[in-house]
């Protein structure tokens, strides 16, 4: 039986994975701040699928403390999950700097402190996996939300190089590049519904790329169509779009 | 975001701004900064009860929080749906205390309706089998609740349409069970006497209710189908059925995709499927083993089975008459008959006696009628409401979409002091709806 750590245990999105692979005989470790806000999950977990559920506090932007929260894990997890991320507010991060470094720190650098411990542990028991939860914002940045884009957009080609890197060592890496996603943190927006994708369709689409290992998937598919169109629009036009 | 959204019988349907929330510290925000808001579950009453500008969706907030499956107790927050508790609690031998005709409900919403099952007679409502149960009120404070703490919250909470505060958690007891079968028997009546007559027949049973002919006139008058039902016990199954005693119900997978065009339910089409649904049980009495999925949820197994009403929706009317009123229930379905608005799903219960302060059920004779919303349904329903009060009933809110406030204010005699409980705990009318504002609950 795996055991899945999940970073960034609150969001709806990543409850849905911890269902899915609670659901499939799978022990979970919820790491999150403000972790003894996830108690009742874990109950629920725990009552539902008879799985071992663990809290761990692990907070993304404090990255002195992530070599030691990561030896505290007992067992160490077979597959970790990463799913933290800040959308942050674009407007206010333009000229507030503590703003665009949060987005910066929580999507990419924090992402980053935590993989690297991860995978060095993986690479030396040479198996394992890593689920990152990238966001198609990444592929071409819009003024819309530009400083999340570029964030997820190195944490893409961050794990893109993992990928390659771990290779040898048997680790298997994901990313998913979800698309809208209906959450608390789009709530607010009115998103076209063909193209948006439920949290449990996302833990769906994470269980199934970790068990038939595939490497970058969209949760809905036409998402890389999608993708392939906005970035094959040519600079000069793109520019003046609203987008 | 503003979603257009409808409850069950798809009429009213209105925008509104819909909020979710997971954990407690975010219903705490969200209450503090919604004004005239309704907490809404799953959308499985039929009205507007739980429609308005702002609603707040408990169907994020659903966890499990403890089940004790030694001695049958089971606490969860509001949002989870009686189903996903049946999947849990079925395998290990037990079952609801209570369970209306469809499992997609949530818990909240069994609480804030008091939902009553087949086994009304002898069990009761939901609310009798509740422990205790904690409540967010207006002012964001938080108050656990039962019939020995904070009684008077805990009285008009159950049955409260969700107006005393937001229900959060709540624990029940649970029924035991030795399988997951139910020994049903079914047996004709070819008329209304005939039916009555087997309900007081049949009544040790834990489970009842009756299917009825609307249309059929003359002799067979009222002709329907009694089903009566107990929990089946291991030594009553067939070899197959005891491989796997106790098993949870499998996924429904049929629905309906889109709205059927309203023309296709007329009295030919209601009278055919009546007609048919009288004539497939050929011999007067049957008797089997079944699992409890058909038993208690025939229609889930058909998602969106409302759309077949189409795009205009259907209103449920369901309403109680004191057992000594059985010309009610004859002048009523007479009515009913004579205008030709046979509905497809018309069920007869018989409840036993029940003392509460705003629950629906009381000792008498309930029918449950599914009338397609069309010209002049309201007038004729209306008419309806003054022979249910004549006879001394009432009807139920969580069907409702339509009563007039006087209709409500003379079916429930303890209605003024469940208004000042309601004052109480939500002065300002912080927690209203379309439904409780036009029946003069939570006004100005």
């Amino acid at each position: 039986m795996s055991t899945v750590l999940i970073l960034g245990a609150g969001s709806d999105m990543a409850v849905a994975i911890a269902e899915k692979f609670a659901s499939r005989g799978c022990d979970i470790q919820l790491a999150a701040r403000k972790v003894e806000r996830l108690t009742a999950l874990q109950t629920d977990l725990a009552i539902r699928f008879s799985s071992r559920v663990g809290l761990v506090e692990f907070d993304a932007l404090d990255f002195s403390s992530h070599s030691g929260f990561f030896a505290s894990l007992n067992p160490l997890p077979d597959i970790t999950i990463c799913v933290f991320g800040y959308l942050g507010d674009t407007e206010k991060a333009a000229t507030d700097w503590s703003e665009s470094l949060r987005i910066i720190n929580t999507n990419y650098t924090g992402a980053v402190s935590i993989l690297n411990i991860v995978s060095a542990h993986y690479a030396s028991v040479k198996k394992g996996a890593i689920v990152g939860i990238s966001s198609v914002a990444g592929e071409r940045g819009r003024q819309s939300n530009y400083l999340y884009g570029s964030a997820k957009a190195g944490f893409t080609a961050y794990l893109s190089g993992l990928r390659n890197r771990m290779f040898r060592y048997g680790v298997h890496v994901v990313t998913v590049q979800p698309g809208f996603v209906y959450t608390k943190m789009t709530e607010d927006l009115s998103l076209p519904a063909l193209l948006t994708a439920k949290p449990k369709q996302v833990a769906d689409a994470v269980y199934s790329a970790v068990k038939s290992k595939k490497n970058v998937i969209y949760v809905k598919w036409f998402w890389r169509w999608i993708m392939l169109i906005i970035k094959s629009i040519p600079e000069f036009i793109f520019k003046k779009l609203k987008l | 975001m503003k979603q257009n959204i409808a409850n069950w019988g798809n009429y009213p349907r209105m925008k509104s701004e819909v909020k979710s929330f997971s954990m407690d510290e975010q219903l705490d925000e969200l209450m503090g900064k919604t004004d005239h808001f309704i907490p809404r579950g799953n959308g499985r009453c039929y009205g507007d009860a739980s429609l308005a500008v702002n609603t707040i969706s408990t169907l994020n907030f659903n966890r499990i929080l403890s089940f004790d499956s030694e001695n049958g107790i089971f606490e969860c927050q509001s949002g989870l749906t009686l189903d996903k508790i049946l999947d849990v609690i079925v395998p290990k031998g037990w079952f609801l205390p209570v369970t209306p005709g469809t499992k997609f409900i949530t818990v909240g919403g069994a609480v804030g309706s008091d939902v009553h099952g087949k086994n009304h007679h002898v069990d009761g409502s939901f609310s009798n089998h509740i422990l205790s149960m904690e409540v967010m009120l207006a002012n964001r404070e938080v108050i656990n609740c039962s019939p020995a703490e904070h009684p008077d919250l805990f009285e008009a909470t159950c049955g409260g349409m969700g107006l005393t505060g937001m229900i959060t958690k709540v624990k029940f007891r649970l029924k035991k069970i030795e399988t997951s079968f139910i020994k049903q028997k079914q047996i004709k009546a070819a008329n209304l006497d005939e039916l009555i007559r087997l309900f007081e027949e049949y009544k040790e049973y834990t489970y009842s209710m009756a299917w009825i002919d609307c249309l059929s006139k003359g002799d067979s008058f009222g002709r329907g189908i009694l089903i009566v039902g107990e929990h089946a016990k291991m030594s009553e199954l067939s070899e197959k059925q005891k491989m796997r005693p106790l098993v949870p119900s499998p996924k429904a997978k049929l629905t309906f995709p889109f709205n059927f065009p309203s023309w296709i339910l007329n009295t030919l089409t209601v009278k055919a499927f009546n007609f048919l649904y009288y004539g497939k049980n050929f011999r007067k009495v049957i008797e089997n083993v079944v699992p409890y999925e058909p038993f208690f949820y025939p229609l889930d197994v058909i998602l969106h089975w409302n759309r077949g009403y189409g795009k205009k929706g259907f209103v449920q009317y369901q309403f109680v008459l004191p057992l000594s009123a059985k010309d009610g229930l004859v002048a009523i379905l007479k009515r009913i008959s004579d205008e030709g608005l046979g509905s497809f799903l018309a069920v007869l219960k018989v409840f036993g006696h029940q003392k509460s302060l705003i629950s629906f059920p009381e000792e008498g004779y309930t029918l449950a009628l599914d009338f397609p919303v069309r010209e002049g349904l309201f007038n004729f329903l209306d008419e309806l409401d003054l022979i249910v009060l004549q006879y001394g009933g009432r009807l139920y809110m969580s069907k409702d979409a339509r009563m007039k406030p006087e209709v409500l204010q003379r079916g429930y005699p303890r209605l003024d002091e469940f208004r000042s409980i309601v004052r109480k705990y939500n002065p300002s009318g912080k927690l209203s709806s379309v439904q409780s504002d036009r029946l003069l609950l939570t006004g100005n």
